[in-house]
């Protein structure tokens, strides 16, 4: 062959590879899920990374075992990550359409979700034949993922916040450890006397950045009565009474009391890490944050107790509940669909398997007797079942959860277009924490005014 | 040696032959078969990974989506994105941060350069040294100013240096006065190497003569930098500061390690970390879209310039 020829040749296989490429680039086939062997193949995400490797374990034998029930389905796990919902990735996922068939989301996605376009309508498929537990699911939850009639999500984790507290630095600043604040003053009180204890500590820690500012603006702002938007969701209404004193109690904390701390502009896991350092008294969440302090930041359970989350005269007037669920993707076939809802209904919705196998998970580095989730309704069977197994395996101190498990509050979901309001409120919290000069008022009108434009350009 | 040794010859009789023009453009596209083949790579990848996204995100900023159906929507992104409150927050920080990292981020390297010229021992590892943060991974370099240089407290080293001094300390990216010059700071140490680098080359392309001449004048060190440096490597630092004005706009990274996003009050918001919060926060996409149009327009201004000096260069 001479040079030229071999030129050629060279030149035609470039080309060649470019295509094979190409074609290898997409990641879609046509066969809708179903294989020659007559096999309905899912992926899903939100398996648990390397790093969870306890978790990980579990879940790969929950497939194992749903696989082995279930020869004609075959569930293909992607992780995306130890929190599965990093909204730049979700977005991306979202706009690009590489979403797995089941993916899951926060109970604050569905607009995003809905106006990506990638969501399925899975009101015909989701009844107690495919997911057995499905009549006790609390029907608030079933809501969430509700959108003009049609369910789009089946709900799997929920939350509400609480005053999580850290027994062993109340015990060393004298506090009663079994009664702890239930008003934003006696809040006040016991940060000042945590931080005059040991000065390195925060007596209240609080967020500021990434978003989870706002999204604890709103948890205290419900614990005053106020609300984030209008009953209609057309405009801001934090401007108000309620919403100041949210921010006036941080300020006096943050600069009259020198109670939360040097560092400020705080995310989710900068807080906790603080905490497992054993470096904060309180700080507002959920019972599973006591789970990602001891499993994910090394901290120690026996340390950490919730209660009830304060109000400003008495105990909260409300508290945030939010949590997350599976989408499915549009265009799945009624036999992916119908796959994907028995796996939920096996790892996440029946008592003794999954997410709720206590006999499993008891001898593992995670709790087993937190007072969430709550997934299924007050009375129903589904709870009983639930609710004795949690307490027959317990492995943390349960007695911890006891006053926040006892004292219910009402709950309140998360606001309309939730993430970019959060986003929006991150800079009133940043504010009063990060400037001794720092005007309520202004803050909270600058805020008022860019949700506004924000709702505005979204309606 | 060419290609056409390797044509199939023509079928003697077996069509009509074809018109010269149509024959000469066959064989010209023949003789560049190779090229073209060997071009499609470069073509695609550029089609694909530049061109494609770049012309799709200009048809997205007139379009709106929602619920999965898109809509025209003429100039409704741009005007919502300029009317939103942060749009002129955004661009007068980024302008600030451009100006800063002008005064500091470009005089600095300048004269780190003329003294590592000036050396005449240990030349080598001083560049090394002077080079190595931009070998670190820009945000493990980041992380390192976040918790080690720029912690409020007392622990953090700028304020123990600040301290042992006896001068009043700062609470650094929590200030908002202090955000944008701690991020200059943080950017100028991780990518001064470079820039030192080119001003080295280019302090070493000066004939010594001049120098001579200039001292026998009795210039000192500053008149010889005046008159002698500066003007030798004027096109240099012109292209440099154009450089340094388009990468210093796309202002990014830093607000988002070193401020965790907007910074307190909005103070670290940028017109890039801006973009990145409308679609990947606000599930504004097509928003985000339009701000990158309008930035893409200002940026090609600069690049202009910046386009007209390296030609004059040449």
């Amino acid at each position: 062959m001479s040079v030229p020829q071999y030129r050629k040749v060279a030149a035609l296989a470039l080309v060649a590879g470019l295509g094979f490429s190409l074609t290898a680039c997409s990641t879609k086939g046509d066969d809708g899920g179903n294989d020659a062997a007559g096999k309905v193949t899912i992926t899903v995400d939100c398996q648990p990374v390397a790093a969870q490797k306890e978790l990980l374990d579990n879940w790969n034998a929950d497939v194992k075992e749903f696989q082995n029930q279930n020869p004609d389905i075959v569930i293909k796990s992607i992780s995306v990550g130890q929190q599965c919902n990093n909204p730049p990735d979700f977005t991306a996922r979202l706009a690009g359409g590489t979403t797995t068939d089941v993916f899951y989301g926060y109970m604050t996605d569905l607009q995003q979700v809905l106006d990506s376009g990638q969501a399925l309508d899975i009101t015909p498929y989701v009844n107690k034949d495919t997911i057995s537990t499905w009549d006790s699911v609390d029907p608030a939850l079933k809501e969430v993922f509700t959108d003009g009639g049609k369910l789009y999500g089946v709900p799997v984790k929920n939350y509400s916040m609480g005053l999580v507290y850290n027994k062993t630095l109340f015990a060393k600043a004298g506090l009663d450890v079994d009664n702890p604040p239930k008003t934003w003053p006696e809040v006040r009180e016991a940060a000042k006397k945590i931080s005059a204890a040991d000065k390195s500590v925060a007596g209240y820690a609080e967020y500021s950045a990434g978003n989870t500012g706002g999204w604890h603006f709103t948890s205290l702002l419900y614990s005053q009565g106020g609300r984030v938007l209008s009953e209609d969701g057309k405009k801001a209404a934090f401007n108000t009474a309620e919403g100041r004193q949210v921010l006036q109690n941080l300020k006096d904390m943050r600069y009259g009391d020198d109670s939360m701390g040097a560092r400020q502009l705080l995310q989710w896991g900068d807080l906790l890490t603080n905490a497992a350092a054993g470096k904060v008294g309180m700080f507002i969440g959920a019972p599973d944050t006591t789970q990602a302090i001891v499993s994910q930041f090394k901290g120690k359970f026996e340390d950490w107790a919730v209660a009830p989350l304060p109000g400003q005269t008495d105990l909260a007037k409300g508290t945030l509940g939010g949590g997350e669920g599976y989408f499915f993707k549009k265009d799945l076939t009624k036999e992916q669909v119908e796959a994907g809802l028995k796996w939920i209904a096996y790892q996440k919705l029946t008592p003794g398997k999954g997410q709720f196998d206590y006999v499993r998970a008891k001898p593992q580095n995670y709790p087993v007797g937190l007072p969430q989730p709550l997934l299924f309704a007050n009375g129903s069977e589904a709870q009983k079942q639930e609710f004795d197994l949690r307490k027959a395996n317990a492995n943390v101190p349960v007695e911890n959860f006891a006053l926040f498990e006892t004292k219910q509050l009402p709950i309140v979901g998360e606001p309309r277009d939730a993430q970019a309001i959060y986003a929006i409120l991150d800079s009133a919290m940043s504010g009063v924490l990060t400037d001794p000069n720092a005007n309520v008022d202004t803050l909270l009108k600058t805020a008022e005014e860019k949700v506004n434009q924000l709702l505005a350009a979204g309606s | 040696m060419s290609i056409a040794t390797a044509t199939v010859p023509a079928q003697a009789g077996a069509v009509a032959p074809a018109p010269p023009g149509i024959t000469k453009r066959r064989r010209r596209f023949q003789d560049n078969l190779t090229g073209h083949a060997f071009l499609i790579g470069a073509v695609l990848c550029f089609g694909l990974f530049m061109w494609f996204p770049m012309i799709r995100g200009i048809v997205m900023s007139f379009q709106r989506t929602r619920r999965g159906v898109t809509t025209w929507v003429g100039w409704d992104n741009y005007v919502r994105i300029i009317e939103d409150p942060s749009f002129w927050v955004a661009w007068k920080n980024t302008f600030y941060f451009t100006g800063l990292a002008l005064v500091l981020g470009f005089v600095a390297p300048f004269f780190v350069a003329i003294l590592l010229n000036e050396f005449r021992h240990a030349k080598g590892y001083l560049r090394i040294l002077v080079y190595l943060p931009v070998m670190l991974p820009p945000a493990s370099a980041l992380y390192l100013f976040k918790y080690y240089a720029y912690d409020p407290g007392e622990a953090g080293l700028f304020n123990a240096i600040l301290t042992f001094l006896h001068l009043p300390t700062s609470e650094w990216m929590q200030s908002p006065t202090m955000t944008m010059p701690a991020m200059v700071i943080a950017s100028t140490w991780m990518n001064m190497g470079g820039a030192v680098l080119i001003y080295l080359a280019a302090l070493q392309n000066i004939p010594g003569d001049l120098y001579e001449a200039a001292e026998l004048d009795g210039a000192g060190l500053w008149k010889r930098i005046w008159h002698v440096t500066i003007p030798q490597t004027r096109l240099i630092l012109a292209l440099l500061a154009m450089m340094q004005i388009v990468a210093t706009m796309q202002l990014f990274i830093e607000p988002l390690i070193l401020a965790n996003g907007a910074g307190t009050q909005d103070s670290a918001t940028s017109v890039a970390y801006l973009i990145y919060q409308h679609g990947f926060f606000q599930n504004d996409l097509n928003g985000a879209a339009a701000l990158g149009v309008i930035m893409l327009l200002v940026l090609a201004a600069f690049s202009a310039v910046y386009l007209r000096l390296s030609t004059k260069q040449d």
